[in-house]
């Protein structure tokens, strides 16, 4: 076994009112991909914030290259060898590339030396990128190259990664993990933070698992199940949503050649979608992001206009009603943008609470507020979905993202809908939380409720829809029971070819 | 009407002088806004600066040591706004309106008993050879120092933020504060030493209102040139050269309106005085119009924390 590049010794780190990490030790060996795997809150992003030097260790050591390390500030980290990928990129849309990876560095060459080494190891690691383009123009995944790159470029011997592939396509999570592999083969060791269980399998050798801040296991992913690691980080028996049979009710929700028009410049404008929803039905629809989920979103939830009989609710027509109107009737959605279209940043989970919930839980009086009532709906939001946050008058912003999607869908279930659509539900959730989602959904549909699921996470949808349809390019797929189908047909329906598969059959 | 009493000569080398106090306010402004600091006290650190170099200049005879203390009297009082909206995480807006109105009012209470009085004349530069060329020896050559002064600045503040390393990193922070602090630099600190380079600059440009232009000490004397500092900044695009451009532009319409009043052309005297506002505004919006933007982080608190 090689030697470890950084071992860790009992670090402790307490906040006001909650220890972050307590007591934890590990080695992270050279060339190895390391996995640091716990729910949202666990202590993963303090653990690293002290690897870089931006937050200080109560107690404990750490050892990196086996002399003593205690970066005061990233500069020292930095200057030690250590590097660190963001998962909220830290970069500047204004400044260009070269400028970008300048402001990481220590001590930067000239721009034009600069630009030709940042070509020169974005060949090398096959990561295409223009050093004089300006960063605010480029895709997550150009974003996250520049990030790399900034790294790359001082030959660190540890490279921190927090959730590099939350905001990738699967092409570009490919790219990134040829890239990672050929800078294990160099010796580097690479501190890996990711929720997606099976990436985790894919590529990481070893995995130290963080719960409630102690590290509970250090386990080798390639020889445990996904379900092993998610138990191991919950703690218990991962409980698997459960559906209870349920006889169909009459059609809830029918949408009848729904056409609308995108309104981004780079949407997908909906063309012809036709379907129906029963009473205590759960339809997933999949599909590869930017097919027309948002608009399709926005079209039952009262934000896009269609023409009246293009939706109907119970037989109503809605279509030209807006969101309040379809709130009054029942029809609720949770979009999946949490901070700023689901959820206002900045105010408070109360205020928040109160912005969806006044008209369903009576939260105004001839237009006067009741901020009681409406705290009261917060906690109680709080308490049935586990949401972890000191209380209802913490602003949105505050919470972790999991926190948050957990708080937002919660905010509509608990409004007893007649029809709830979500989408991308458990996006960044980690697996007890996702859990926990899915089971409020099923448990809505079973009292009733018509819900309908857009996701990108194939699995989940197979998990908890009855019936399936794919999203393609604004156009909805033939819908089918999910118990008929396997992934390759469903393959073959996101990539639109709706009609073949029919032949087929 | 008499428009041939106008002296063209006279007239270009007038408009240097009359620029500068707005160069020297809105260049400093433009450091604070690119470090992400919305500042509107620039009116109240001026006229702060007015008064002080105005007592030390008359205290000392020395109109240098009065330009020095302007300098430091803006500084000292930006430092209040950085210690409310940089320490005490206040509301800049808020901050900055507050300091404007504390500085009128400071500066008349230090002011009571300087009305009335001449300060020590300043110096006027004698460049041999260079000031005594015909034409362009009067209109370029020929100015105290301060005017140079202002244009060394403009100069060094673009090539400083265009390309060193500290210009760069000052932008960073003006771009995305968490960013930057997550990269480890000192966000806090950055930005209080723009908000005191933006306090001495507009000290500086007060003094040379009671310095030089004027010269005589009345309460109120900056009127308004604060305002049109933060404005050119805005309309400039945070772009040093367009704040140069534009602080001539304005001296040079203030400094025809007025030849044109004294000449006695026929439009109403209210016309002529708005004129150099609308005009250089009017300008300065059409060359807005590209698609450079304000700081990301323009006007917003940070706090480490998160």
């Amino acid at each position: 076994m090689t030697a470890p590049v950084l071992s860790i010794h009992g670090l402790t780190k307490a906040y006001p009112g909650v220890v972050a990490n307590s007591d934890v030790s590990f080695d992270v060996r050279q060339g190895e991909v390391h996995a640091l795997l716990g729910e949202n809150g666990a202590g993963k992003s303090t653990l690293v914030k002290m690897i870089y030097g931006l937050v200080k260790p109560d107690h404990g050591s750490m050892t990196f290259q086996g002399t003593p390390y205690a970066p005061a500030e990233p500069r020292a980290a930095r200057a030690a060898g250590v590097a660190m990928v963001f998962q909220h990129f830290s970069l500047f849309d204004a400044l260009n590339v070269a400028e970008n990876v300048a402001l990481g560095m220590e001590d930067p060459p000239r721009l034009a030396d600069l630009a030709g080494r940042i070509r020169e190891v974005s060949e090398t690691y096959g990561l295409p990128l223009d050093p004089f383009r300006t960063v605010g123009d480029l895709s997550a995944g150009e974003r996250q190259r520049v990030e790399i790159i900034r790294c790359l470029l001082q030959d660190p011997r540890l490279l921190i990664m927090d959730e590099p592939t939350s905001v990738l396509t699967p092409q570009e999570v490919e790219i990134l993990f040829q890239t990672l592999r050929k800078l294990t083969a160099e010796g580097v060791a690479i501190l890996y933070i990711s929720h997606k269980l099976e990436e985790i399998r894919a590529l990481c050798d070893t995995a130290t698992i963080l719960r409630l801040g102690k590290k509970v296991a250090t386990c080798t992913p390639a020889d445990t199940t996904a379900r092993q690691l998610a138990e191991m980080m919950v703690g218990t028996v991962l409980h698997t949503p459960e559906r209870s049979g349920r006889a169909l009710g009459d059609v809830a929700l029918e949408l009848s050649e729904l056409s609308v028009r995108s309104p981004s410049a780079f949407g997908c404008s909906l063309k012809g979608v036709s379907l129906a929803v029963r009473q205590g039905e759960v339809l997933g629809l999949g599909g590869v992001a930017g097919n027309g989920q948002d608009e399709l979103l926005g079209a039952l939830s009262g934000e896009l206009r269609s023409a009246p009989d293009m939706v109907r609710m119970h037989g109503t027509p809605v279509g030209a009603l807006g969101p309040m109107e379809r709130r009054r009737i029942g029809l609720l959605c949770a979009p999946e943008e949490r901070l700023g279209h689901a959820a206002a940043p900045d105010m408070s989970l109360t205020e928040n609470a109160m912005l969806t919930g006044s008209l369903r839980e009576g939260l105004e009086r001839r237009g006067f507020l009741d901020w009681t009532k409406a705290k009261g709906f917060a906690e109680a939001i709080i308490a049935r979905f586990d949401v972890r946050t000191p209380g209802p008058g913490n602003a949105a912003r505050s919470l972790s993202g999991g926190n948050l999607q957990k708080f937002v869908i919660g905010r509509e279930v608990m409004q007893r809908p007649e029809v709830l659509v979500v989408n991308q539900p458990t996006w960044g959730v980690d697996a007890s939380a996702a859990a926990a989602i899915r089971q409020a959904l099923l448990d809505l549909a079973a009292g009733g409720t018509a819900v309908v699921v857009i996701s990108q996470d194939l699995d989940e949808l197979m998990e908890i829809s009855d019936r399936f349809g794919a999203l393609n390019e604004g156009r909805l797929s033939r819908i089918r029971p999910t118990s008929e189908l396997n992934i390759e047909e469903i393959g073959l329906m996101m990539g639109g070819a709706h009609d073949m598969e029919v032949a087929h059959v | 009407m008499d428009l041939s009493s106008i002296n063209p000569i006279l007239l270009l080398a007038s408009l240097m002088v009359a620029a500068t106090p707005l160069l020297l306010a809105a260049v400093g402004e433009l450091v604070v806004e690119k470090a992400g600091v919305l500042n509107l006290g620039v009116e109240g650190m001026m006229i702060t600066g007015a008064i002080c170099g105005f007592a030390i200049a008359v205290n000392t005879g020395n109109p240098l040591l009065g330009v020095l203390a302007a300098a430091a009297g803006g500084a000292v009082l930006s430092l209040l706004f950085a210690l409310l909206t940089q320490v005490a995480l206040a509301n800049q807006v808020a901050s900055g309106l507050g300091l404007t109105l504390f500085g009128l009012g400071l500066s008349s209470l230090i002011g009571q008993g300087y009305q009335g009085i001449r300060p020590p004349s300043f110096p006027r530069l004698n460049i041999p050879g260079l000031s005594d060329m015909p034409v362009l020896g009067r209109i370029l050559f020929s100015h105290d120092l301060m005017v140079y002064l202002g244009l060394i600045i403009v100069t060094a503040v673009w090539f400083m933020l265009k390309y060193t390393r500290a210009g760069l990193i000052l932008r960073a922070v003006g771009e995305n504060h968490e960013a930057a602090h997550a990269l480890g630099y000192k966000v806090v600190r950055i930005r209080i030493m723009a908000i005191l380079f933006g306090g001495a600059c507009a000290g500086m440009g007060g003094a040379y209102i009671s310095l030089i232009r004027v010269p005589q000490w009345t309460e109120g004397m900056t009127a308004g040139i604060g305002w049109i500092a933060l404005a050119l900044v805005v309309f400039a695009s945070w772009k040093p050269w367009r704040v140069l451009l534009g602080a001539y532009l304005f001296g040079g319409v203030t400094v025809i309106q007025l030849n044109l009043q004294a000449a006695g052309v026929a439009i109403p005297v209210e016309y002529l005085a708005m004129s150099p506002y609308l005009i250089t505004i009017l300008v300065l919006v059409i060359m807005s119009a590209d698609k450079s933007s304000a700081p990301a982080s323009l006007g917003r608190v940070f706090h480490a924390s998160r």
